[in-house]
């Protein structure tokens, strides 16, 4: 494969262009419509691991760029490239929607091209979000992402889809509508909608408090941090499992994004000044959302407040800089805490991913979400069980699984910072072990429940297959987290050598 | 030597993977062959590695197998340090693992679980092994972390029992407790240290003897005390030191080869073998050292009084073994590490001949585990009783037995410590030594001696256990007799752990022993004229009489007593205590939390009050949109009318 081959359009248009072809063999073919989404969707995983392969970490300049003048009256320009926070978070949403499309196979029977053609057109436009240099072009990407995701839990949500849909659709609309004024204050001062001329706009401390709060509230919202994160729960419980999946394994990770390629880079000043609230909100996600999570009758709400708990990690991580190099005066432990909260995000898309699945496993079955319709589901489901076992391990950060790596990385940083940080955060070794192995103690362990479990089959080869690959990534990233890692050093150096130069 | 140090990793792995995941295509027998043999490499193979390292004095071995990630250029790896240390703990984890797979053949006969078991026991020494041969603190968190995995899978091993899922998730939740602080303390480490590798940080260790660091602001606490008490914690939990105690009796829900090989001679003893292998930082805070002799010896004595009460057999063994890892964790404090290491080495051979034993019984009784239905069994298995019995004499420390040595040892160091904390903690090990010998003879006498209390169908049925679960009986038996008088000179006077484990000359008390020690012989025989073999016979003389002689007279105390006894049945109540305060006062924030602040305030007052709000604005607006001529024309007439009046009263 060339360099010069424009790869990152291929990876975004690809799926859509397939996703449009798979909407045209239509609903009444629901056989050729699941085949030719798992060939797109496996496809686009495949071109998009030259992103990995072709990548040099050794730069920090982005990547694989390819720029075309789009709206040339505002110099609104196609402007592409990836860095080592990007490429990771596209072969992560590939690989995820290849993951969706197995696990609507025969469950979806319900408009079934239109389901896989949502989901596809949907990864092409996140892999937008994540390649767009253009503030313009991101923040298209950014709002058509919401299309898809709107149409899957409106149609192929549960009971109440449609409370839960606007709820989503809302919260996030609200928040990003702050940020385009933002974008444009900032093209009007730099005249170039170029996110990496944001990054050289020198601003005032009162215009960069007031983006900033305009960033904080776009992407709080995706994370989602507290107090902006109750949309979340509603539209997991109302969302079909694909939709769960790629919410909680993506769409969250976009908010970790934008802390990375704009509030960071663009406001350092405020986010300086600022940075105790985000990491208080953190700390809050941490612990307090732990304890909500302990209390819920409902497994995916449960996996809901766990993925927010997680998130916290993320925040936290990516803010800790600034108390680091203040209390200490240097940037020693800082990459640490950026790089924890990048494999977080990673971990937790595998995590969360497979934990969406396992519901959604027992769903088809029996289909209730709630704890207390199950019990023993080992005694009948033997293999589903370890896998479930296993997930919630990682989910409670246990070393040797990907959950363990970003959530170490980001203590020992935050230690170096203050200690009643790293104290706060720890708690969830605890609280984290505690709402996952009381929800496999209620469902998994004990005597069989009632007869809905007497009559489970265990998981078919499909089955087998979609968690075999998650669990397969998640040991990888827990016992070697390097190569994940390795890419990343030079964009985190470089990311972290700009914010703690002032820009006023 | 490499190769070898992978080969006793990976062989206990492989065997563990292929009787998992192909458990059902290879058969039972496959899986215990599989295992078996991986697991016997592992233990041939540690024995040429102490061979190797302790007799043949090689040099130690430290070097890293692969980088797991490179950060901030700190090198993160997986590699092995192997000295004596780890030499003694790989030839004791494999031994008695191997011991308890043999065993296992015959406990787990008719267990539909049979492949999964062993599946479970040959990770489980994966993991043990991979804790006490890691050259640095992750390595060193991970192996921590997977043995408290396995054990959460074993105690949980029977699945259907409400109990043992209670227990295995108190037992996982507990442990991290204490892994909360240790990993606290490994995140002190790097901040000071800026490296996670045992030879930097040992090397550097000296230089931060000052450094001070602030918590609480305008306190100076010195960094090495507050990293020190961090790691402890992580110790009181995995090796159960009051009050992260309360895991260890309820982890007895698993079957009894892992309460064997886990929960009495390996893994709980990882704690132990942790603040042995730090003693380089240990050393350099007194205080530290005394928070540790201090929760040793509560440990050692409360938790022996508990035994006392208990009916249980494989309960009262448990609450022993908590009270034995008091007397390590006493050791520790008063910097006798390698007395500490004695006696964890002598304690897991004779433990795990107890709990063995026990399961044999258990075996014979047919499941039935409370010894006041049992007694006299000593006629219908004899090798069970005769190994019990051996097994016992060594627990209360019998001069010449194995745990004679390493106690009396750990007595002797305690009583030469000057540290705070030595005198409670003499007090405490002293008295301990009455107790065991109390709750050990109590068991034995009401297990194998006096009126046969068992329902005679059972009765009918008793007889000695097959070869599978005999055979690791005797071949436990010979070190629980003989491996104290062995090596106590090399292991506590020697030069076996020079260069490895580190202790200031004003802390060695080890030397003053030294000075006093006259070969093994001559230990044995000054012992039969100590002080703490008065108390074992004394120990052994009231249990006779209260069991054999006079069994009506502990009712009687036990009325008479009342108060006492209702603390003592209660386990001093922690179990209450957590459950009310920290499950359930949890489980009470996280409801009001979310009933209050995420459904009534965020919810309800700010998300669907302003589209309330909403909707209430627009439902007063539409009145004034009627679609009636005659409304609107008396609106403008009315707004016409407060326009002029405005204008003109101006």
């Amino acid at each position: 494969m060339l360099p010069e081959l424009p790869l990152l359009s291929f990876v975004i248009w690809f799926p859509i262009l397939g996703g449009v072809a798979v909407l045209f063999v239509g609903d009444d073919n629901p056989g050729r419509a699941r085949t030719l989404a798992l060939t797109v969707a496996i496809l686009s995983f495949l071109i998009s691991i030259p992103l990995y392969t072709l990548f040099d970490p050794a730069t920090a300049a982005m990547q694989f760029q390819e720029f075309a003048p789009w709206i040339p009256a505002f110099t609104v320009n196609y402007h592409l490239g990836v860095d080592g926070f990007s490429m990771p978070l596209i072969l992560l949403t590939a690989f995820m929607t290849v993951l969706v499309v197995i696990a609507g196979w025969e469950v979806v029977k319900y408009r079934v091209a239109q389901y896989m053609a949502a989901f596809l057109i949907m990864e092409g436009l996140m892999i937008g979000v994540f390649t767009a240099l253009d503030a313009l072009l991101f923040y298209v990407f950014f709002e058509a992402m919401l299309i898809p995701m709107f149409l899957i839990i409106g149609i192929w949500g549960g009971p109440r889809r449609v409370y839960a849909t606007i709820k989503f659709f809302l919260y996030t609309f609200i928040g990003s509508v702050f940020m385009l004024i933002a974008l444009i204050y900032m093209y009007n001062q730099a005249n170039s909608f170029e996110i990496l001329d944001f990054h050289k706009l020198p601003l005032s401390m009162t215009e960069q408090v007031l983006i900033f709060f305009a960033f904080v509230l776009a992407f709080s919202v995706k994370v989602p941090m507290w107090p902006v994160h109750t949309w979340l729960p509603d539209a997991h419980v109302e969302a079909p499992t694909g939709g769960s999946v790629i919410l909680a394994a993506i769409t969250l990770k976009i908010g970790g994004y934008g802390f990375l390629r704009f509030a960071l880079p663009i406001t350092p000043d405020a986010a300086n000044m600022l940075d105790w609230l985000i990491i208080t909100l953190s700390l809050i996600a941490v612990v307090y959302i732990g304890l909500v999570a302990l209390i819920q009758q409902d497994m995916k709400k449960l996996i809901a407040y766990s993925s927010i708990a997680h998130m916290g990690f993320v925040t936290l991580g990516f803010f800790i800089v600034f108390g680091l190099y203040r209390n200490t005066g240097s940037l020693s432990g800082a990459a640490m805490g950026i790089e924890g909260g990048m494999v977080q995000m990673v971990s937790h898309g595998f995590i969360s991913g497979a934990l969406f699945l396992c519901v959604g496993v027992l769903y088809d079955r029996v289909h209730s979400r709630q704890i207390k319709d199950y019990g023993g589901v080992v005694n009948t489901m033997p293999i589903f069980a370890a896998f479930m076992v296993l997930f919630a391990m990682a989910n409670s950060g246990l070393p040797g699984t990907s959950g363990f790596v970003g959530e170490f990385l980001v203590i020992l940083s935050s230690f170096k910072a203050n200690f009643w940080i790293a104290f706060l955060a720890a708690t969830t070794l605890i609280l984290g072990a505690a709402y996952t192995l009381w929800l496999v103690k209620r469902v998994i362990f004990g005597e069989i429940g009632n007869s809905h479990v007497a009559e489970l089959k265990d998981v078919s080869t499909r089955e087998i297959v979609m968690l075999s690959l998650l669990a397969a990534a998640v040991l990888l990233l827990g016992l070697w987290p390097d190569p994940l890692t390795s890419v990343m050093h030079t964009t985190v150096d470089n990311l972290l050598q700009h914010v703690i130069v002032t820009k006023l | 030597m490499q190769n070898i140090y992978l080969g006793i990793i990976l062989a206990p792995l492989m065997g563990a993977l292929i009787a998992g995941l192909f458990g059902r295509k290879i058969g039972r027998s496959g899986a215990h062959w599989i295992t078996i043999i991986g697991v016997a490499t592992a233990f041939l193979l540690s024995l040429i590695v102490l061979r190797h390292h302790v007799l043949s004095g090689a040099a130690p071995y430290n070097g890293s197998i692969y980088t797991w990630m490179i950060v901030e250029g700190i090198r993160l790896e997986v590699g092995f340090l192997v000295d004596n240390l780890t030499a003694i703990m790989m030839a004791t984890v494999t031994f008695v693992s191997l011991m308890v797979h043999i065993y296992t053949i015959g406990y787990m006969h008719d267990d539909d679980g049979y492949q999964r078991f062993f599946s479970y026991i040959a990770l489980f020494t994966f993991a043990m092994l991979m804790l006490v041969m890691s050259n640095n603190f992750l390595q060193l968190f991970f192996g921590w972390e997977a043995v408290g995995l396995v054990s959460y899978l074993l105690i949980g091993f029977w699945y259907k029992r409400e109990s043992a899922i209670f227990a295995n998730m108190k037992a996982f939740l507990v442990n991290r407790v204490g892994d909360f602080g240790f990993l606290l303390g490994i995140a002190a480490v790097l901040m000071a240290f800026n490296s996670l590798d045992y030879a930097d940080v040992f090397a550097a260790a000296p230089l931060m003897a000052s450094m001070t660091v602030q918590i609480i602001p305008g306190a100076d606490w010195s960094l090495m005390t507050v990293t020190c008490i961090l790691l402890f914690i992580g110790a009181m939990g995995k090796s159960a030191q009051v009050p992260l105690h309360v895991w260890l009796p309820d982890s007895m829900e698993g079957p009894t080869p892992i309460s064997a090989l886990i929960h009495a001679a390996t893994m709980v003893t990882a704690g132990i073998f942790m603040v042995a292998r730090m003693s380089p930082l240990f050393e350099l805070s007194p205080t530290a050292l005394s928070v540790v002799l201090v929760i040793g010896s509560i440990t050692a004595l409360f938790m022996g009084f508990l035994g006392i009460v208990q009916n249980d057999i494989k309960r009262v063994i448990a609450y022993s073994t908590l009270s034995q890892l008091g007397y390590m964790t006493v050791a520790l404090g008063v910097s006798a590490y390698s007395a500490a290491i004695f006696h964890l080495m002598t304690h897991a051979f004779f433990k795990a001949l107890l709990f063995l034993g026990a399961g044999s019984v258990i075996i014979a009784m047919h499941h039935e585990q409370d010894i006041r239905k049992m007694g006299g069994l000593w006629k219908y298995m004899p090798i069970t009783w005769v190994t019990f019995l051996l097994g016992t004499l060594a627990l209360i420390g019998t001069p010449g037995f194995a745990g004679f040595y390493s106690k009396d040892s750990i007595i002797e160091a305690v009583h030469a410590s000057q540290i705070p904390g030595a005198g409670f903690a003499y007090f405490a090990v002293m008295l301990g030594v009455f107790v065991t010998s109390l709750y050990s003879f109590r068991l034995y006498f009401l297990v194998f001696h006096g009126k046969e209390r068992m329902d005679h169908h059972t009765q009918e049925h008793l007889h000695e256990t097959p070869a599978v679960v005999t055979v690791p009986l005797i071949l436990l038996a010979i070190p629980s007799v003989v491996i104290g008088a062995m090596t106590i000179e090399p292991l506590l006077f020697g030069e076996v752990f020079k260069g490895v484990i580190m202790v200031t000359p004003e802390h060695n008390v080890l030397e003053h022993l030294a000075e006093h020690f006259h070969g093994a012989m001559n230990f044995a025989l000054h012992g039969l004229t100590g002080l703490p073999f008065i108390l074992v016979l004394a120990g052994f003389g009231s249990a006779w009489y209260l069991y054999m002689a006079r069994p009506d007279v502990p009712e009687r105390i036990r009325q008479l007593a009342a108060p006492v006894y209702d603390i003592l049945d209660n386990k001093y109540y922690f179990d209450q205590f957590y459950q009310r305060f920290f499950a359930r006062g949890s489980c009470e924030t996280g409801t009001v939390l979310w009933k209050y602040v995420d459904a009534g305030l965020i919810d309800g007052l700010l998300v669907n009050g302003t589209a309330r709000w909403v909707g209430w604005v627009a439902a007063v607006t539409r009145h004034l949109q009627s679609g009636y001529l005659y409304h609107y024309a008396f609106a403008m007439i009315i707004g016409l009318l407060i326009l002029l009046t405005w204008f003109v009263t101006r």
